[in-house]
């Protein structure tokens, strides 16, 4: 069939199953925005248009966080490329399968420094796991086939598909493919061929996991510490929480791995790391077998990463041979996908006993009990979420931004699935959570979707209140609103000598008449009483809805420990 | 146990043989702070792929860390570090020399007869010789030209293969492991 490369991109995209694509149109992307009137493509994929080319690329990885799916967003050459870095950057960080597609300047143009062109696949190299640069129609479409295969496979990744304007008028012979027979052709058969290496029969190491097993007999004290890996593994959850009810042994968990064990199961101490739970950290001490799952012992959960886990033999399980040994060395790794592995291991272990009760015990004795609410029914950040945990039955999707309230969520909603926890673990993008939100309300438009932020954060991405008003997307946002930069202040409240240093954001606007401008519903609450009354108002309501949540300037998250120290050295109870 | 000295170590990469594929693996060494000592690039027997040679300062940990690295990034097909026992390394060096009288040609001759160096260009004021070998050999003679005055000097940066029957293409569990990650359809 004879079409245009703007048609083979959206035949493409069809393919692949994409049904919406968050975007901002320009110059040389024209041709393939064109089609979605000319053709009609329209009918078949949903276009969303956002404010801002950022705001395309947190919604594209907040679609696929929350679907499983790969996202899809599209940009324009030069700055709306660019725009789109900071998204790529943190889908990279946190191993999110999306699909960047840009446009550049034709090829009588490139290099000539032309209006709007940027070499954005050398920019987005670091932060891609791919990219590609196309300057033959002919390749179009397989490249395409071979971008979201990449993508979506392995340890998930964005890539990123630059195509030249000219690219996207002229005519190439589409032959359609079903899904199923695109590793059967083309660049991705090459690849799948290359060194006769068959990747459909890699199964995890037997001997790897036997060993794994027989550490398991050696041990009195085993720990397991889970991590996105397990979110991103499709059916990894059901066998992972069958492994860890069979042993019997303490969980704790990095953020990205929030929802593979129940917030409340009795076997979970929490978050670990530089604000995780005292059961968390010291277990992580005191183990003397850590079973890490999908995670990549980042500075932020090891802190002072010479003296972690200082009596235990570290087991990591990765897909990622790269990995393993990066930040801290291991006793022992089996390397695969994390659902696979965990399904040989129950296998393995379903027959034997493991009795832990004297050490979980141990463990489980440290989690701290629930605190009350304030006396004078101030708003307290734990009541916040414990409220919207209750109201939601825990069964929200919550979009956080980066800072206090962002800890404070992973710390106290009580997550029960994968996929319910959308946050910029890895990269720590400010901004992230708006976009993220709306972008997986408009997967999962059955799903309660909250997006909890900072007045810092919010002010960063709050235009996107227009695309959230103009599609009605009825996700709930939650300022966190201190008036400071809260994280930053409390470092320098507690390591600078409080020292505000350009901190403090006594300033506008006011978020409430900011939402009103928009067209969207705002509250401002106090108390307690008055956020949960706005809160089951806003779910009531089923639109978009901004709650400016205010609370006192020192609200710190607890417990802390300094990013040089032991895990075990609080700085902060 | 591993050294935490760094010493010069050479890494062996086959890599598509496609625009943009040599930046994206020098820039993995630049991001990781390594600094290229030497580097060589060049088709193999199968003409879609490329085999790159190089060199840089790093201890085990780190080159362990590099390799894994390498090894994540698609163009690249297989990554081995040479052990430097067990592979000959071998550099060109195109050496011009200021030669104006003829006892100067002649000792200059002299010196590249003795390094099995070829002599290339001769000019009435210059001689350009080529010679091939390890840092100690290309050093030693270039120590030696000094004294007539080097006009200019090239290295084609080191090539390497392993001695006896292995070949990067020798499929380990190690591998198996990096490509998993990769892909996996």
């Amino acid at each position: 069939m004879k079409m245009t490369g703007a048609q083979v991109v959206m035949e493409c995209l069809l393919e692949q199953g994409v049904d919406t694509v968050f975007g901002y149109p320009g110059g040389t992307i024209l041709n393939i925005y064109d089609e979605f009137e000319l053709h009609g493509y329209n009918q078949k994929i949903r276009h969303i248009l956002t404010a801002h080319e950022q705001g395309a690329s947190h919604a594209a990885d907040g679609y696929a966080r929350a679907t499983g799916k790969v996202g899809v967003c599209f940009a324009t050459s030069g700055p709306g490329a660019t725009n789109l870095v900071t998204g790529i950057a943190t889908a990279y960080m946190d191993s999110s399968p999306v699909v960047a597609i840009t446009c550049n300047v034709g090829e009588n143009l490139i290099g000539k420094d032309s209006f709007q062109e940027v070499d954005i696949t050398g920019i987005t190299m670091p932060i891609t796991k791919c990219n590609y640069l196309v300057r033959d129609v002919n390749d179009l479409a397989d490249i395409i086939r071979e971008g979201f295969a990449i993508a979506r496979s392995g340890r998930p990744g964005p890539v990123l598909i630059d195509i030249l304007k000219n690219v996207t008028t002229e005519l190439t012979d589409f032959r359609p493919l079903p899904l199923s027979e695109h590793h059967r052709y083309g660049r991705l058969a090459k690849l799948m061929a290359r060194d006769n290496y068959d990747f459909k029969e890699f199964e995890p190491d037997h001997d790897d996991i036997n060993q794994l097993v027989e550490m398991l007999d050696h041990s009195a004290r085993p720990l397991i510490l889970v991590g996105g890996g397990v979110i991103r593994s499709k059916g990894a959850v059901p066998e992972f929480r069958k492994f860890m009810e069979k042993l019997g042994a303490p969980v704790t968990s990095t953020i990205m791995g929030g929802g593979a064990c129940p917030g409340n199961h009795p076997l979970f101490t929490g978050m670990i790391g530089m604000h995780g739970s005292h059961a968390s950290n010291v277990a992580s001490h005191d183990c003397d077998l850590l079973i890490a799952i999908g995670c990549r012992f980042s500075d932020r959960v090891t802190c002072d990463v010479g003296s972690f886990a200082p009596n235990a033999k570290i087991v990591h399980i990765d897909i990622d041979r790269a990995e393993i040994d990066k930040n801290v060395q291991t006793a022992h790794h089996i390397i695969g996908d994390a659902r696979r592995v965990l399904e040989l291991l129950n296998e393995r272990i379903m027959l034997r006993e493991y009795d832990f009760s004297s050490w979980r015990n141990a463990v489980l004795s440290l989690k701290e009990p629930e605190p009350k609410p304030a006396e004078d029914g101030r708003l307290l950040p734990r009541e916040i979420l414990e409220t919207v945990s209750r109201l939601t039955d825990g069964n929200a999707i919550i979009a956080t931004d980066v800072g206090q309230h962002q800890m404070w969520s992973a710390q106290y909603y009580h997550f029960n699935r994968p996929g319910q926890l959308l946050t910029s673990g890895g990269f720590g993008t400010m901004g992230f959570g708006y976009g993220a939100a709306f972008g997986a309300k408009v997967g999962m438009p059955d799903q309660v979707v909250v997006h909890t932020t900072g007045d810092g954060c919010f002010r960063m991405n709050c235009h996107e209140m227009a695309t959230v008003q103009y599609y009605d997307i009825p996700v709930v946002t939650i300022i966190f609103d201190n008036g400071t930069l809260g994280m930053v202040r409390q470092w320098q409240s507690l390591i600078y000598d409080h020292r505000y240093s350009a901190t403090t954001l006594d300033r506008g606007p006011d978020f409430v008449k900011l939402a009103e401008a928009y067209g969207i519903r705002g509250y401002r609450v106090t108390t307690q009483a008055e956020f949960e009354k706005a809160f089951q108002e806003a779910l009531d309501y089923g639109h978009a809805v901004v709650i400016d949540a205010v609370l006192n300037i020192d609200e710190m998250v607890r417990p802390m420990v300094g990013g040089t120290s032991p895990v075990t050295n609080f700085l902060l109870d | 146990m591993l050294a935490l000295q760094p010493n010069r170590q050479t890494l062996s990469v086959r890599v598509d043989n496609a625009a943009g594929v040599l930046s994206q693996v020098t820039r993995l060494f630049s991001r990781k702070g390594f600094n290229i000592e030497s580097l060589a690039v060049g088709t193999t027997d199968d003409p879609d792929v490329s085999r790159i040679t190089i060199e840089v300062f790093a201890n085990d940990q780190q080159i362990k860390q590099l390799i894994s690295q390498l090894g994540k990034l698609f163009p690249v097909h297989s990554v081995k570090l040479l052990d430097a026992s067990h592979s000959i390394r071998r550099e060109l060096v195109l050496i011009k020399v200021k030669a104006e009288t003829r006892e100067i040609r002649n000792e200059v001759i002299q010196i590249a007869n003795i390094f099995r160096a070829n002599i290339i260009d001769v000019s009435l004021g210059t001689i350009t010789l080529a010679v091939i070998g390890t840092e100690s050999k290309d050093d030693a003679i270039e120590g030696l030209l000094k004294e007539f005055g080097i006009l200019e000097l090239a290295r084609t940066g080191m090539v390497a293969l392993e001695r006896g029957q292995y070949t990067l293409r020798d499929e380990t569990k190690e591998k198996g492991e990096y490509d998993y990650g990769k892909l996996m359809l």
